[in-house]
């Protein structure tokens, strides 16, 4: 689709249209679905507790979203006056383009991404792990007590729980042999259930071979997208709103809209590296008939239905609880589970 | 190679400008986060160079996790200015010195380039064995690491487990008279063990026992 050989001034200007075109398309689409899966968040939330959630605006409340993002673009952004503005209405940005530059390299059907990178997962790492810039500086910017403990405590675990993500990274690395999310996803075509002599199947996806690491995965993910159970950032029955507490109206918006990128992101990596990617279930010919990027829109949607139901039935850990399940079980877990899983490749002579 | 140029330019000036910035910013925390800034420029150039590998554990490493910490510790020093100025004419003989050394040596390794032909910058790198044609540069580092240079590999390894122990038996303190969680004794403890059922006459106070109850 893109040209590879830049001659002319007319392929630069072709390469630009296309990367921006591309782009634009990306990013619109998923911020729309985003609107629908704040809803569902919201719903499933409602539903737990025996409500009925947002069910105003329009249809079954499918619209609030839109409404809740009307309200915060008209509100009045307000700066506290100890506030540094510059690093203040910085921190803000920098999350959201941070958590949407992550969607770059993410493979949502075969051939259709906008940078087959092939360090992409690597890409992905490094992106996740700028997200806590954003935390940081709004918490230390606010020159506030509330948001600087809430940065402080949000820089500590998502420093902890990359560790944990990095091992689980290399223990997929090492069974398919690249970094290329798209390699990542077509390894999973032939896995335990083709070795049975079934065809290809959800039975050859890795969360069957690694499943102690997707759990291990899923749990980390929640606490680097700092969701509940390790929401303590913005705890708010002890720091109000943490690192968000002075923020108003767009910057605000701006901060819960990156949150909730960083939750597909991470939703969208689970399904690449451990579902399958856009893979059908089953190798079928009705089903292979249906779209990649429906099949792996069903399963980010899979994922995030799991986070949300976590949200509704986990209390909040306690931070030392924190720090010990991060430090003292997962990451000896995991670093196990690399050592095992490379034992066994190499051993076994099944390294890729 | 012209819109290479333009991001080469793009990403020099960024990286030099808040290089300088890093050091003339009053804050120190602007400080840090200029350096970020020249970090993640940096990470572009060694993309542009082809070293997407290297740019990747740029980011990760030093974006990632050792410039969060400057931060965490930067954010958390309470700083007086005033006292740091009042230093500067004080120390600032010594900065110009330390500077015009290090200015010398670049001028003397530039130059010997410009001039003696044969660099004393450009030892003989290993080459990686050509086995596998269109050899990607993550796989290359990889051979080469862990192939030629696998001791100085273990030896770099060996020497940073040295410097985390000793980080850790520097700074460990065991304070009496903390009262840790304990999963396991939490988990054991039964109804029996913790509840206790006392008839009370009207009137009658019970001491409690000598153990704390948190």
């Amino acid at each position: 689709m893109f040209p590879t050989t830049f001659e002319t001034w007319w392929d630069y200007a072709l390469w630009l249209a296309l990367t921006v075109g591309a782009s634009l398309l990306l990013m619109v689409s998923l911020l729309v679905i985003i609107a629908f899966l704040l809803l569902m968040d919201r719903k499933v939330w409602a539903a737990v507790q025996l409500r009925r959630g947002p069910n105003v605006v329009g249809p079954f409340g499918l619209l609030q979203s839109f409404a809740d993002l009307l309200k915060f673009v008209l509100k009045e952004p307000v700066i506290p006056a100890g506030a540094d503005k510059g690093v203040f209405l910085l921190a803000p940005l920098v999350t959201t383009v941070l958590a949407l530059a992550a969607w770059a390299v993410i493979p949502v059907g075969d051939g259709i991404v906008i940078s087959d990178l092939n360090v992409g997962i690597l890409y992905l790492l490094a992106i996740s792990s700028l997200g806590v810039y954003g935390i940081l500086m709004g918490g230390w910017a606010s020159n506030s007590k509330y948001p600087f403990l809430g940065a402080l405590r949000s820089a500590a675990q998502m420093v902890s729980y990359e560790v944990s993500i990095g091992f689980v990274i290399i223990t997929v690395l090492l069974l398919v042999g690249s970094l290329n999310m798209s390699a990542i996803v077509m390894s999973q075509k032939s896995g335990i259930g083709t070795s049975l002599g079934l065809p290809s199947s959800f039975l050859d996806w890795n969360w069957l071979v690694l499943f102690p690491m997707f759990v291990v995965f899923f749990i980390s993910a929640l606490a680097e997208t700092n969701r509940p159970p390790f929401d303590l950032p913005e705890a708010e029955s002890e720091l109000v709103a943490g690192f968000m507490v002075e923020y108003s109206s767009t910057p605000y918006l701006l901060f819960m809209l990156g949150e909730y990128v960083a939750i597909v992101t991470m939703c969208a990596l689970t399904t690449i590296m451990f579902l399958g990617g856009w893979l059908p279930p089953v190798d079928f010919w009705l089903l292979n008939w249906i779209p990649g990027p429906i099949w792996f829109l069903l399963k980010v949607t899979f994922v995030f239905f799991m986070f949300a139901m976590v949200k509704a039935m986990v209390p909040r850990y306690r931070y030392d609880q924190l720090m010990r399940l991060g430090w003292k079980v997962f990451l000896p877990l995991s670093l196990a589970m690399v050592v095992a899983v490379a034992a066994i490749l190499h051993f076994g002579g099944l390294a890729p | 190679m012209g819109l290479t140029a333009v991001f080469f330019y793009l990403f020099a000036a960024v990286t030099v400008m808040s290089g300088l910035l890093v050091i003339v910013a009053r804050n120190p925390v602007h400080a840090v986060l200029w350096l970020i800034l020249a970090f993640f420029n940096a990470a572009g150039l060694f993309v542009l160079l082809g070293a997407e590998f290297l740019a990747m554990i740029l980011v990760v490493v030093y974006v990632g996790a050792v410039a969060v910490l400057f931060l965490f510790v930067v954010m958390m020093l309470d700083v007086d200015f005033a006292s740091l100025r009042a230093g500067f004419i004080r120390h600032a003989s010594v900065g110009a010195l330390v500077g015009l050394v290090l200015l010398v040596e670049l001028i003397m390794v530039l130059t010997s380039r410009l001039i003696g032909g044969a660099s004393i910058v450009a030892t003989k790198a290993a080459q990686v064995p050509q086995t596998v044609p269109n050899l990607t540069n993550t796989e290359a580092i990889g051979r080469l690491l862990y192939t030629q240079y696998v001791y100085f590999f273990q030896a770099a390894g060996l020497i940073l487990l040295v410097a985390m122990i000793g980080a850790i038996v520097l700074t460990l303190r065991h304070k009496e008279g903390v009262r840790r969680q304990s999963v396991s004794v939490q988990n054991a403890r039964t109804p029996a063990m913790a509840v206790e059922v006392v008839k009370l006459a009207p009137g009658q106070v019970i001491v409690p026992s000598g153990e704390r109850r948190a």
